[in-house]
């Protein structure tokens, strides 16, 4: 059998920004998954009682964690937006290139002021700073 | 009649009748997934403190050990669903179908886990 390129044959196609918010879609959801492996961490150790949930917070309320933290908002935002605009090209809407190209700016724009606006509430709206 | 090119019905390759399926699946944990998340997301901003005996009374509290579950186990699904697809399009050959089924059954250990811890604080609440 000829070895034919396999899709996605990514080499073809000039990159463009249509392109970026495609694969950012795929790496924010691959991270979130990251993030649902640490939600379960995080439940479990709650129901592990007291002893087990100091001991696991140790890890949760580490520098590096709140790294992640801050990756998994931004993740979230920004999967959150460009899920929904997937949702409204399943309706058949919105699919001609000049459309995509603005709802690609719309969802750059509304994730980065969901992003915003979880920082401002985490930091200054008296929400725990973890 | 056939859709199939005589070449992928000789090869043996093409649809396997599951993509509309796994399409519409992610569609419908994805649609789910908007209040879910956004619900997860605000009332985890809105806990005074994530203390243990804060944690545990939101847990314990009816609603919220529901919509926990829901969402873990709309989560979990529709992580299955979309790293299944980027292992099919990134890893190939026996090593393919490994990766897919170790990740089919890391995502089930994690929602039966998620369950489980759920459940544990709510039912030690109720008492």
């Amino acid at each position: 059998m000829p070895t034919r390129p396999l899709s996605p044959h990514l080499g073809v196609y000039k990159f463009t920004y249509t392109m970026a918010t495609s694969i950012l879609n795929r790496i924010t959801g691959l991270g979130l998954s990251v993030g649902l492996l640490l939600l379960v961490y995080w439940l479990m150790a709650v129901a592990g009682g007291e002893r087990s949930y100091a001991r696991a917070l140790g890890v949760l309320s580490s520098p590096v964690a709140k790294l992640v933290y801050a990756g998994l908002v931004v993740a979230f935002c920004y999967h959150l937006t460009a899920g929904i605009r997937h949702l409204i090209w399943d309706t058949g809407r919105g699919l001609e290139r000049a459309q995509s190209r603005a709802s690609a700016r719309v969802v750059i724009a509304v994730s980065i002021l969901l992003m915003l606006l979880i920082a401002y509430w985490v930091w200054f709206g008296g929400a725990h700073a973890s | 009649m056939s859709l199939r090119s005589p070449l992928g019905r000789v090869l043996g390759m093409g649809s396997a009748h599951e993509g509309v399926q796994h399409w519409w699946l992610q569609r419908l944990t994805s649609v789910a997934l908007v209040p879910l998340s956004i619900w997860f997301v605000v009332s985890l901003l809105m806990l005074p403190s994530l203390d243990h005996a804060t944690v545990s009374v939101w847990m314990a509290h009816g609603p919220t050990a529901l919509l926990l579950v829901l969402f873990v186990l709309t989560a979990a699904w529709h992580s299955r669903l979309g790293v299944a697809v980027v292992v099919e399009d990134y890893v190939h050959g026996g090593l393919k179908t490994v990766t897919l089924v170790f990740c089919t059954f890391a995502h089930l250990l994690l929602a039966a886990a998620a369950v489980l811890a759920i459940l544990t604080v709510a039912l030690r609440g109720a008492t």
